[in-house]
C-alpha cells in the first residue's frame, strides 16, 4: 500500500495543485484531496478555528478535518515567498502551526518552509526535504520537481488563456480533449479576488457561475500574464504591497482600468481580511479616477446567502448594461 | 515654517515634541484620542483596517485642522500591514483634499539612506551631525524616564491604600519629566518622579496577582485605545507587567537585537518558528517566559482583525495548556465598551485568585 498524502482543497490549492500532485505522483505517493466545499466542511471549520479568523482560514480548517482520518501525511507547507519579492499573508506563514496546535488527532504534517529569498535553489531544496520526509532519494525528488514545474507551466498557460482553475484542472487531466475556448459575452467584467475565495464556488456563492448566467464574461488576475502585472511597477505608490496576492490584485486593477477593455470591476473580499482592507481602498481610490468604469465591492463570510448575492449582482450588471446601451445608442 | 505632527502613542509624545522642537520644527502636539477622533477615523478609514489605523486617521485629521502640514511616522517591511499604513493614510488625506507631506521612517538597518534623508528634512536648524546625535540621546533618555515611571506605577497601583492615588501622582510626575530640558534635569526629574510614586501609601501585605500583558504594540502603548486596561487591572489588584515599552521595541528594531528579544524568539520557536509580522511571535514567546517566571495569568490585547495576533491567539490555546497559564484576549475596536471589559477582567481576576488558592491544595493531594 502506498503512502497517502492529503492536500486540502483550500488556499493555495487553486494555484499549486497541479504542481504538488505531479510532484507526489512522480515520487510514488498517492495524493488525496478533500472534497468540494460543503456546508458541513465549512461548519466544522467555523467550529474549530478562532472566531476572528477570516472565512478562507476557517474553510481550510474544515478541509483539514475532512482529510485527516484518510491520509498518512498532510501537506501544509509554510509558503513564505515564491517570487523573491512579496510574502504571503501572515496567516499563511503561521498556517502549519495554527493547524498543529488547534486540531487534535492529526496525522504528521509536512510543513516544509518555502522561501526563495534564501537563494535560487531554496525551492528545490524544500522539495528535496519533502521527498526526504517521505523516504525518497534526493535525486528522485529533484526529477519529480522538474516534471512538476512543467505541469505547473502548462496549468499557468491554460489560466492565461482565460480558463478558470477548475476548467484548467479538467483540461490537464484529459489533455486529449479539445480545449474549449471561453465564450464571448456582450459585457466583460474584471472580477478581482483571492483565488481561494473566488474559485471556491461555495464560499463565493457561485459568483463566477452567476456572472456567466447573467451573460457577463469574466477576467481575473490569474488570467493576466505576470509580466504585464510586473510592468505596473508599484502602482504609483512609494512601496509595493507586501503580500503576493494583494500585490497582483492591485496591479491587475491598475492594468485593467488603464486598458479600458472592461465594463465593470468587482472586488470580492472576505469579512475581516487584513490585506484587503488596504487593497480594497487602493482599488477604490483608483476607480475614482476612472468614472466610466463602475466598481463594486462584495464582502463574503460564512453566512453569505445566495439570494442576497444574486440580487446585488443582478442590480450591478443591469446598471452597467443600461449605461453601456445608453452610451452606444 | 513647516508645522510637524506625529502619531500619538501613550506618553511618548512628550519626547518627540522635545526632539522635533530641538531640531527647529514647530510641533503640533496630537490630542489624546477621543470619541471625536474615532468618529473621524472610522468615517474615512476602510472598514476592516485595524483599530490603530482608524485612530491615527482621526488624529491626523484633527492635527491637520490645527494647522499641521507635515506628518512624521514610521513605515515597516511587513508582513504586518502597519508598514503600509503611512502610504494609505497619505492617499486618503490627498483624496479628502489635504496637501500634506509625509516623512516615513523605515527601519534604519535596512534603509539607511531613507533615515539620513528624513533626519535631514527635519533638521531645520541645520544642526551638525554631532548636535543631532546629542539631541537624539537626550530624547532617548527622556523616553527611558517616561517608561520607568510607567513601569513603577504598574507595580505600585495594585498595592495603593487609597484607590486612584497612584494615577494622580503618576499624572503629576509626568509633567516634571516633561519640563526637564537637559540630560541632567531629566535624570533629576526621573529620580524625583520615581520617589514620588514609591511614596504613595501602600499595603505591603495585600495579595497581589501578577499578570503579564502581551499583544500588538499600539493598543498596548496607547491607553486611550485599550480603555486604560492597566489602570483597571491595577484597581482589581493585579500587578501588571507589560511585555513591550517603546524604548525596548525601538532598540530591537533599530540598531541591534537585545538578548531579551532573542530569548523571546527562542521561547516562541517550538510553537511558531516564523516571523508572522507585528508582534505575533513576541506574544507567544512572552507567554512562555512569563509562565516560567511564575505569573498568574496573561492578558492579550489586539486590534480587531489583527492578522498576527489572530495567528498567535490560535496557537496560544496550546501554550496556555502546556504552561498552565490562563490567557484572556481582548480584540479591541471602536465598539469595545469599558463596562464589558471590566466585567471580563473581574471574572478573570476571580479565576486567577481561585487558581492560586487551589494550587497548594493540589500539591497536598496524594498521588495516584
Amino acid at each position: 500500500m502506498s503512502i497517502k498524502v492529503g492536500i486540502p482543497r483550500a488556499l493555495l490549492f487553486y494555484l499549486y495543485y497541479p504542481l504538488w500532485m505531479t510532484f507526489f505522483n512522480e515520487i510514488g505517493v498517492q495524493v488525496i484531496t478533500s472534497g468540494r466545499t460543503t456546508r458541513e466542511i465549512l461548519d466544522n471549520g467555523v467550529r474549530e478555528a478562532l472566531a476572528d479568523a477570516c472565512v478562507p482560514i476557517k474553510l481550510f480548517f474544515g478541509h483539514v478535518m475532512d482529510l485527516k482520518d484518510r491520509v498518512n501525511y498532510l501537506f501544509i507547507p509554510r509558503v513564505v515567498c515564491l517570487n523573491r519579492k512579496t510574502v504571503y499573508c501572515p496567516k499563511f506563514l503561521g498556517l502549519p502551526d495554527m493547524i498543529k496546535y488547534s486540531l487534535e488527532g492529526m496525522p504528521p504534517l509536512i510543513d516544509v518552509r518555502m522561501d526563495n529569498r534564501q537563494g535560487y535553489g531554496a525551492l528545490l531544496k524544500a522539495y528535496g526535504e519533502v521527498g526526504r520526509q517521505l523516504g525518497v532519494s534526493k535525486a528522485a525528488a529533484y526529477v519529480a520537481y522538474g516534471k512538476a514545474m512543467l505541469a505547473h507551466a502548462r496549468y499557468n498557460s491554460l489560466l492565461r488563456q482565460g480558463f478558470s482553475p477548475r476548467e484548467a484542472l479538467d483540461l490537464l487531466q484529459k489533455p486529449d480533449r479539445k480545449p474549449l475556448r471561453p465564450k464571448d459575452h456582450s459585457l466583460k467584467f474584471a472580477v478581482l479576488g483571492y483565488p481561494y475565495a473566488l474559485y471556491d464556488s461555495f464560499i463565493s456563492v457561485g459568483l463566477l457561475d452567476k456572472m456567466h448566467k447573467l451573460g457577463v464574461g469574466v477576467v481575473t488576475a490569474e488570467n493576466i500574464h505576470p509580466l504585464l502585472l510586473a510592468l505596473q511597477r508599484n502602482c504609483d505608490l512609494p512601496k509595493r504591497l507586501f503580500w503576493t496576492f494583494s500585490d497582483a490584485l492591485l496591479k491587475a486593477a491598475h492594468l485593467l482600468f488603464k486598458q479600458k477593455k472592461i465594463d465593470g470591476v468587482l472586488h470580492l473580499t472576505a469579512f475581516g481580511c487584513g490585506p484587503d482592507s488596504l487593497t480594497n481602498k487602493f482599488i477604490e481610490l483608483e476607480a475614482k479616477k476612472h468614472r466610466n468604469i463602475p466598481f463594486m465591492t462584495i464582502t463574503i463570510d460564512e453566512h453569505t446567502g445566495d439570494a442576497g448575492m444574486a440580487t446585488r449582482l443582478e442590480a450591478f450588471v443591469d446598471m452597467v448594461r443600461r449605461r453601456k446601451e445608453a452610451s452606444l445608442g | 515654517m513647516a508645522k510637524v505632527t506625529f502619531p500619538r502613542m501613550g506618553e511618548s509624545y512628550r519626547t518627540f515634541k522635545m526632539l522635533l522642537e530641538d531640531l527647529g520644527n514647530e510641533v503640533i502636539v496630537p490630542p489624546r484620542p477621543s470619541k471625536r477622533t474615532l468618529d473621524l477615523g472610522v468615517r474615512h478609514a476602510p472598514e476592516f483596517a485595524c483599530f490603530p489605523f482608524k485612530i491615527l486617521m482621526g488624529t491626523y485629521l484633527e492635527t491637520l485642522a490645527m494647522g499641521a502640514d507635515t506628518i512624521v511616522t514610521t513605515g515597516g517591511v511587513g508582513p504586518c500591514r502597519a508598514g503600509e499604513y503611512a502610504m494609505l493614510h497619505h492617499r486618503i488625506l490627498k483624496d479628502l483634499g489635504h496637501t500634506v507631506r509625509m516623512i516615513v521612517f523605515e527601519p534604519p538597518r535596512l534603509h539607511p539612506f531613507n533615515f539620513i534623508r528624513n533626519v535631514w528634512a527635519l533638521n531645520r536648524t541645520r544642526a551638525s551631525i554631532k548636535g543631532i546625535i546629542t539631541h537624539i540621546k537626550r530624547a532617548w533618555r527622556k523616553l527611558q524616564a517616561l517608561d520607568n515611571a510607567e513601569k513603577l506605577s504598574h507595580v505600585v497601583r495594585p498595592r495603593e491604600i487609597n484607590r486612584g492615588s497612584t494615577t494622580r501622582v503618576y499624572r503629576k510626575v509626568l509633567d516634571w519629566i516633561d519640563q526637564a530640558d537637559t540630560t541632567g534635569q531629566i535624570i533629576e526629574a526621573e529620580a524625583a518622579a520615581l520617589d514620588a510614586i514609591r511614596s504613595v501609601p501602600q499595603d505591603p501585605a495585600r495579595d497581589v496577582l501578577r499578570v503579564g500583558i502581551i499583544g500588538e504594540i499600539y493598543v498596548l502603548l496607547e491607553p486611550a485605545s485599550n480603555l486604560e486596561v492597566e489602570e483597571a487591572m491595577g484597581n482589581l489588584g493585579m500587578e501588571v507587567e507589560r511585555s513591550m515599552f517603546l524604548t525596548g521595541w525601538t532598540r530591537d528594531n533599530t540598531w541591534n537585537e537585545t538578548t531579551a528579544g532573542m530569548t523571546v524568539k527562542d521561547a516562541a520557536a517550538p510553537y511558531l518558528p516564523e516571523l508572522v509580522g507585528g508582534h505575533g511571535r513576541d506574544s507567544i514567546g512572552n507567554t512562555v517566559i512569563y509562565a516560567r517566571r511564575g505569573f498568574d495569568g496573561m492578558v492579550q490585547l489586539a486590534p480587531f482583525t489583527c492578522i498576527p495576533e489572530i495567528v498567535a491567539r490560535t496557537i496560544l490555546n496550546q501554550v496556555s495548556k502546556d504552561c498552565h497559564i490562563p490567557v484572556l484576549t481582548f480584540f479591541l475596536d471602536e465598539q469595545t465598551g469599558k463596562a464589558g471589559m471590566a466585567t471580563r477582567l473581574e471574572a478573570f481576576a476571580d479565576l486567577l485568585r481561585r487558581k492560586r488558592q487551589a494550587r497548594p491544595a493540589q500539591m497536598l493531594l496524594p498521588v495516584g
